[in-house]
């Protein structure tokens, strides 16, 4: 979609503002150079870029800060820093070290309040990064601000960036998926938790993974009923606890069932469900028809790469990834010198290993740039605790995917 | 990859008592905390906010293990587990407290009455609210039970 213009922008999740044109975009974007043309094109200069300010990038900013770099700029496209904790209003599993039990939303404000102490690192929201090239002594990013007064076209030039870029949610094709009122359950999480707007009245949850099961229990506490949860798989793909919670709640999980269709005129008025045989083909006489108002589809993410693959970085595809990915060495850094990744943009995970993977980066970004205290013992010490968490069965398919990465990065043999 | 026999309770999200492991009556007189955590999921807030090392885990993916003899009930653990899996269940003469985490608004008042939920959601009788506590927005409630339903009821519903 286009937004005044400008192409490559995430409609859902810019804010709506009086006279904002919003157009859809049928072919690759071009910036509107007379608008920019006439205004002054901003030089900003900076050691690190960290694009992004979800649990990562917050990460890989306070890490690579406290080894000494002098100046730090953290970018990310939304108007509050945090990326997806913002709106987990629920308490995060994992260790004490990397805040267990603390609410998702309670830890973006004490790492904002940490990266506001740490006077080498500047932040700049409703930024968003439209291109990135690479050089062989600095890296070029062209990035615009939104500000009222207009947008500013921005020139960074930096001598190393972190992208840790999250993802983005899946989608599924079936019949009347473009109705109003069919969302993304991340969408409805936003929604829900950052704007304080209701989605629907009731809603049918597509997907009993964990972003599935706390998204409908998040509906439940407020106060939108949830009929019941569907998912493809014979067995439900999140964790128990979360289940049992919502079906201590009266919800119903039918798993081997899918959604069929969703009917109504204008909007979602409900939607066919079906059992699944093992074979993954509906079952004739399975039918259930759903009244609601909403529809969530909880089916997978996949890596934001597109600033990796447009800055040259090798990409693969990865199917425990989550799709294609850059791969990347135990340093997190990209096939490009002074290029890294991290959190979801590396491979799908979860908040606890992208916060680990973000200081991972950050740390060994600071010491090619000559920065060093106690790096090594640090490094070390994430890359531990990286393996342990994906040591349990939750942990398998990340553990598999980074040791598919791991094979790229050393030739590509079959793996 | 491993066994594929499916657990009914991956199908379902529900856990049966086979689950778990119960402890004795005389551990229920006394109290002690019932964790329904039966995954590896890695995860270990409860061991570290037990005062009396009561709760243990080989590794942070390994099941949580609570030796019932060492287990107060003091309750810290039921607030502090991000699954909300632990719940505390005491003896009282003919009747039964059980403590519960609780999410929802409004929060129950001390002597009210509240429809006691099974594990399925189902309405298992009534039950008076006896404590209220909280920890970091997860409200810890202990209602009043009839005995013979302790291992059954796990939610509540405010009417």
């Amino acid at each position: 979609m286009t937004v005044d213009n400008i192409p490559n922008i995430r409609t859902c999740i810019t804010p709506l503002d009086e006279n904002i044109r919003v157009n859809e975009q049928d072919k690759a974007g071009k910036l509107p150079e007379d608008e920019f043309c006439d205004k002054k094109r901003k030089k900003i200069n900076a050691d690190i870029v960290i694009v992004g300010s979800g649990p990562a990038g917050l990460m890989a900013a306070i890490s690579s800060a406290k080894q000494g770099v002098p100046s730090i700029l953290l970018v990310d496209e939304n108007h509050l820093i945090g990326g997806q904790l913002v709106k987990q209003s629920h308490k995060f599993f994992g260790s004490e070290e990397e805040k267990a039990g603390t609410r998702g939303i309670d830890l973006a404000f004490e790492l904002m309040d940490e990266v506001n102490l740490l006077k080498n690192i500047k932040s700049m929201l409703e930024t968003t990064i439209i291109g990135c090239y690479n050089s062989k002594q600095s890296h070029k990013l062209i990035a615009i601000k939104r500000q009222r007064e207009g947008n500013q076209l921005i020139e960074i030039i930096c001598k190393s960036v972190i992208f840790a870029c999250g993802a983005m949610e899946n989608m599924l094709a079936f019949p009347g998926n473009d109705l109003p009122g069919v969302y993304g359950a991340g969408g409805v999480q936003t929604l829900m938790n950052v704007y304080g707007v209701k989605p629907g009245n009731k809603v049918l949850m597509v997907g009993a993974g964990n972003v599935g099961l706390i998204v409908s229990y998040q509906l439940l506490q407020a106060g939108v009923s949830v009929d019941r949860v569907v998912e493809i798989l014979p067995k439900i793909g999140g964790y128990n606890v979360h289940a049992a919670k919502l079906r201590r709640c009266g919800v119903p999980i039918n798993t081997s069932h899918s959604i069929k269709e969703v009917y109504g005129n204008e909007k979602v008025e409900g939607a066919i469900v079906e059992k699944i045989d093992s074979s993954f083909k509906p079952i004739s006489g399975t039918q259930q028809d759903v009244t609601c108002d909403t529809v969530c589809i909880a089916v997978g993410l996949t890596p934001s790469i597109r600033l990796l693959e447009q800055i040259g970085a090798k990409t693969e595809f990865i199917a425990e990834a989550g799709g294609h990915v850059a791969i990347h060495d135990s340093s997190m850094q990209t096939s490009i010198k002074g290029i890294y990744v991290a959190g979801d943009s590396s491979g799908i995970e979860e908040a606890s290993t992208a916060m680990i993977e973000g200081q991972l980066a950050g740390v060994s970004a600071a010491v090619s740039l000559g920065f060093d205290k106690q790096a090594k013992k640090l490094k070390k010490k994430y890359i531990k605790a990286l393996e342990g968490f994906r040591s349990g069965p939750f942990g398998l398919k990340p553990k598999i995917c980074k040791e598919k990465i791991a094979c790229c990065w050393n030739g590509g043999i079959n793996y | 990859m491993g066994v594929l026999t499916i657990k009914q309770y991956e199908k379902t999200g529900i856990l049966s008592l086979n689950d778990l492991t119960l402890p004795s009556d005389e551990h229920l007189n006394k109290g002690v905390a019932i964790i329904e955590c039966v995954q590896e999921i890695p995860c270990d807030p409860c061991v570290g906010i037990c005062s009396v090392n009561a709760i243990s885990m080989k590794n942070i993916n390994a099941v949580p293990k609570i030796d019932y003899d060492k287990c107060t009930g003091c309750k810290r653990c039921v607030g502090i587990c991000p699954g909300l899996a632990i719940f505390v269940i005491k003896l009282k003469d003919d009747k039964a407290l059980i403590t519960l985490p609780y999410e929802f608004l409004p929060i129950p008042k001390i002597e009210e009455i509240v429809t006691a939920l099974d594990r399925e959601g189902k309405p298992r009788g009534k039950a008076k609210v006896v404590k209220v506590n909280k920890s970091n927005k997860t409200t810890v409630v202990t209602i009043e039970v009839d005995k013979d339903i302790i291992m059954e009821v796990r939610n509540i519903r405010m009417d």
